[in-house]
């Protein structure tokens, strides 16, 4: 029945859209925004990649909100796999088969060894060139954050990455992203508007704040992302 | 342009499904993984270099090392085929 009930109710939502897409005008855009953006952005915020200049400074509330969005995800993340004194099992739960509590092999080790610098000088690359070139702060975070989590992983019991020392990065990066936005709010008059010198067009010194802001998203996102594999990961270990 | 996108788009239908059908579970991360980078490459092709980099940055790197962590943590993490397999389908 309650298979029924969903396919009437994908066929209705289909429905729907069709109808929806049958009314618009296809080929010519109703966006505004986005051509009086792409008029724009160049001169008001100076950053050569115009989607980050959208999400920093343009929407740069709405990047707050990501950002937020993502420290709730792993604060929850690591309140319920962590173990502390709060969740302690009882005895009774049944442990999954434990696997691997050893280091990994050879091959795995001595890749990830091999690839760490690299991704690291990736992710930095991706960060500090994101009012440049594709990406910014939130992919090369991520790339930051495997890089860590994978030395973690093939290596459980050597502790390569300080829980302590994740949260302070976490916590520091925030700060530093909500202080510029405030700065910009009491110097300029709207919340991370884009200050200082816009500098050379689509050199690495350009655009004013826009690669501190990334650079704290990057840090922030890569220290969030790496605190929650360990969260995901340590908790086999330690027991 | 649209037999390459054809092409990726017969890759990512074909390693869905072999995410159902696989009995390997390390093969199955693996698939879903590949659906990510094929969906990578259409991004690319429609000149959205930002959106191609985040899905393969998270789609294909982050998501399959949280389920490999997710199969580590279950139990499903065997390498080996047949042996193991049966004993890994009574959990389910």
């Amino acid at each position: 029945m309650t298979k029924y009930a969903s396919l009437l109710f994908i066929s209705g939502l289909a429905f729907f859209l069709m109808v929806i897409t049958g009314f618009l005008p296809i080929g010519n855009s109703p966006m505004l925004v986005g051509n009086a953006i792409l008029d724009s952005a160049k001169d008001q915020v100076g950053a050569a990649n115009v989607v980050t200049s959208v999400v920093l400074a343009y929407r740069g509330l709405d990047t707050l909100g990501e950002l937020s969005i993502l420290f709730a995800a792993a604060s929850v993340v690591g309140l319920v796999l962590t173990k502390s004194s709060f969740n302690k099992s009882p005895k009774e739960i049944e442990k999954p088969a434990r696997i691997e509590s050893e280091d990994s092999g050879f091959v795995a080790i001595n890749a990830i060894d091999l690839i760490f610098p690299l991704l690291l000088v990736v992710g930095m690359y991706i960060i500090t060139h994101g009012h440049l070139t594709p990406g910014g702060g939130f992919q090369g975070g991520v790339i930051l954050a495997i890089a860590f989590s994978m030395r973690n992983i093939v290596r459980p019991k050597q502790k390569s990455v300080d829980h302590g020392v994740v949260t302070f990065i976490e916590a520091f990066a925030g700060l530093s992203f909500i202080v510029i936005g405030l700065v910009a709010l009491f110097s300029q008059g709207n919340f991370l508007q884009p200050m200082l010198d816009q500098g050379q067009f689509g050199s690495l010194w350009s655009a004013g704040t826009i690669p501190l802001l990334y650079l704290a998203v990057g840090l922030k996102v890569g220290a969030e992302l790496a605190g929650l594999i360990l969260a995901l990961n340590t908790d086999e270990v330690n027991d | 342009m649209i037999w390459i996108v054809a092409l990726v788009v017969f890759i990512m239908l074909a390693a869905a499904i072999a995410v159902l059908v696989l009995e390997n579970m390390i093969a199955a991360v693996v698939a879903a993984s590949v659906v990510s980078l094929a969906l990578t490459v259409i991004f690319a092709l429609l000149k959205a270099p930002d959106v191609a980099m985040t899905e393969a940055a998270i789609g294909a790197g982050l998501s399959s090392l949280i389920l490999a962590i997710g199969l580590k943590r279950l139990g499903y993490w065997k390498t080996t085929d047949k042996s193991n397999v049966s004993s890994g389908d009574n959990h389910d």
